[in-house]
């Protein structure tokens, strides 16, 4: 056997990546290294599954939709059999991207608009204008005359589309198990069983590294500190008014950000394998917004009382699928924290109808959108300020291990069943890195435990 | 009954953007009526506050906890604090009804906001819903259109 220099390389970077991750810390080269987000871009992102989008936004032959995997621009479009597609947003010849606008319909087919070359929906290659030019040239046997590259394998569960960039590689069921329970509770949500997509997603940039935005949606102890300044405030001019009912929107919103320490234990952080967990196991807070006149009759309509009943009664916080996406079920929302480069994240907040409910669902989740994810969120404003702090934070030299040691048992833990543990764990942030490490070097040679 | 000239109104529109320019938060406050919303639409052309995304529809309680915020002790991200400046075009006059007291301005600006090392431009165009009430202007809605209002932002901590 020949061991190239790539092999060795891959055995540093194995070696590298494992000395990063202890059972309790984290080195932070892993939110500031260039050389970590360029292996997170290359193999995280490849092996395992990430968001792409909603099939609603792209309802008809044609229509497509343009994101990126990573750091890797692709377009989402639906095919003339009716399926979703993700394709390299990349022609085959030059390199030029395919479709540029975030959102169109490309009719038939797709034509590059540079020299013209033509591809069907699905990618395959149409035509090449004057085509006898590559006659005898052997164009035909390379891999760019095979048209647009669709990425590894592509899997819709209940709408969402989702995307692996590597060919082979863990399956969609064996990467999300149960975790797939908070989705599809988000969508039972709809009378139908169905959501759409309402309008643009709030954009939203962050000076700091992706990791810290996902490892915020459960962190619990942070609400209270973080949040005094909107929350506290908002209860404090909710008291001068003379506590008037119904609560001002903006306290139904906000308020139960400042809940207590023994509120955030009790509602519970449950973890699945692979990296993905919730928030409020029992309660959350989201349990307790006012009732919409007419939504629970539709429900109960639909799938019977007691059904629409266990439906509602699910109150999970925030879940997290590994690794970049959180859900927030009772309120329709999905935030993507899309990796740019080690201090650069672009979060974008998409929010859908419940088809079959009161529109007055719809305008709650629209304002929680506005009130706690735009770049003009008072509440957004603290914690981006505390990620980019942390950004510069982590340049000293004075300390170079992050700590993640609340409610640690003491010794490294299994992560490979579900569990649920006190709701200020640390535990999650724990098992993030813990798939981290496992698919960071799934596709690296000599891995500690010999799979490949 | 008050009847208002075209530069009466224009003034007004002035010293809207003074003030907060100044931060004299509590007397732009004092502008508004109470059923008013500040609403900053995310889409281009956006014509549904409700339904789809705004980066802003704030009423009055909103608006009270988002400059009451500013000057909290535990307000991280206003330490240090933010400044803003707006340059103002001449606004339009779209609406002036002295008879139902009524009265609606379009004003282009360039909105400037600045923390620390960072500054951020913003172009911007202002529709002003304005009614006469007790022999003074006041603010019925206001609606901001970022010329880039789909693009990603930082934060935005200010008023533009």
């Amino acid at each position: 056997m020949t061991v190239t220099k790539a092999d060795n390389q891959a055995r540093a970077d194995a070696a590298y990546i494992a000395q990063l991750i202890q059972p309790h810390q984290v080195h932070r080269d892993v939110y500031t290294s260039q050389t970590v987000f360029d292996l997170e871009m290359q193999h995280l992102f490849a092996n395992v599954w990430v968001f792409v989008g909603h099939d609603s936004q792209t309802p008809k032959h044609g229509d497509y939709f343009t994101t990126q995997i990573g750091t890797q621009p692709v377009i989402q479009v639906r095919h003339s059999d009716g399926q979703i597609k993700v394709l390299h947003n990349r022609c085959p010849h030059k390199g030029t991207k395919i479709a540029i606008d975030r959102t169109g319909n490309t009719g038939t087919f797709f034509r590059c608009p540079y020299h013209a070359w033509s591809f069907e929906t699905d990618g395959a290659l149409k035509a090449v204008p004057l085509d006898r030019g590559y006659e005898n040239t052997g164009f035909r046997t390379t891999a760019n005359a095979g048209g647009i590259k669709p990425v590894g394998a592509v899997h819709t569960h209940r709408g969402f589309v989702f995307a692996r960039l590597a060919e082979t590689g863990i399956s969609f069921d064996d990467f999300f198990q149960d975790s797939l329970s908070s989705l599809d509770n988000m969508v039972d949500r709809s009378p139908e069983g169905r959501l759409e997509i309402a309008g643009p997603p709030l954009r939203y940039m962050h000076k700091c590294n992706w990791k810290m935005l996902v490892e915020n949606q459960t962190d619990t102890c942070h609400p209270m500190v973080a949040h005094q300044s909107s929350a506290g405030t908002a209860v404090r001019i909710w008291e001068e008014l003379g506590n008037p009912e119904p609560k001002p929107a903006a306290m139904q919103i906000i308020a139960p950000f400042m809940s207590p320490y023994e509120f955030f234990e009790d509602m519970g952080i449950r973890t699945w394998p692979n990296g993905h967990g919730h928030t409020g196991v029992s309660h959350s807070i989201h349990s307790d917004y006012s009732a919409i006149p007419g939504y629970f009759e539709s429900m109960s309509a639909a799938y019977g009382e007691a059904r629409a009943k266990d439906i509602l009664d699910e109150n999970r916080h925030n879940t997290i699928y590994f690794p970049n996406i959180m859900v927030k079920g009772p309120i329709q929302q999905l935030r993507n924290f899309i990796p740019l480069g080690p201090d650069k994240t672009l979060v974008e907040s998409y929010i859908y109808r419940l088809v079959g409910a009161p529109d007055e669902l719809l305008a709650r989740t629209a304002m929680y959108n506005r009130m706690i994810n735009a770049p003009t969120s008072i509440v957004g404003h603290d914690d981006l300020e505390m990620y980019e702090r942390a950004q510069e934070g982590l340049l000293s030299d004075g300390l170079e291990w992050v700590n993640l040691q609340r409610l640690f048992p003491g010794t490294a833990e299994d992560f490979s069943t579900e569990t649920v543990e006190n709701g200020t764990t640390e535990r999650q942030m724990r098992n993030q890195f813990d798939a981290w490490k496992t698919f960071m070097t799934t596709s690296m040679p000599d891995r500690k435990d010999g799979r490949r | 009954m008050t009847d208002f000239t075209n530069s009466q109104i224009i003034d007004f529109i002035y010293a809207e953007a003074r003030m907060l320019d100044e931060g004299r938060y509590d007397e732009w406050l004092a502008l508004w009526l109470e059923d008013g919303h500040y609403w900053m639409p995310l889409d281009y052309q956006q014509d549904d506050p409700h339904l789809t995304t705004s980066l802003m529809y704030e009423d009055m309680f909103m608006l009270k906890l988002r400059v009451r915020r500013l000057n909290g002790a535990r307000t991280y991200s206003q330490k240090p604090k933010s400044r803003c400046s707006h340059v103002i075009q001449r606004p339009f006059i779209d609406l002036l009804d002295n008879t139902a007291g009524l009265y609606q301005t379009n004003t282009s600006m360039h909105y400037v906001e600045t923390r620390l090392d960072d500054q951020i431009l913003l172009a911007l165009t202002a529709t002003h819903d304005l009614k006469r009430v007790d022999g003074k202007l006041r603010i019925a809605n206001k609606r901001v259109d970022l010329l880039n209002c789909d693009a990603a932002f930082g934060n935005i901590q200010l008023l533009p």
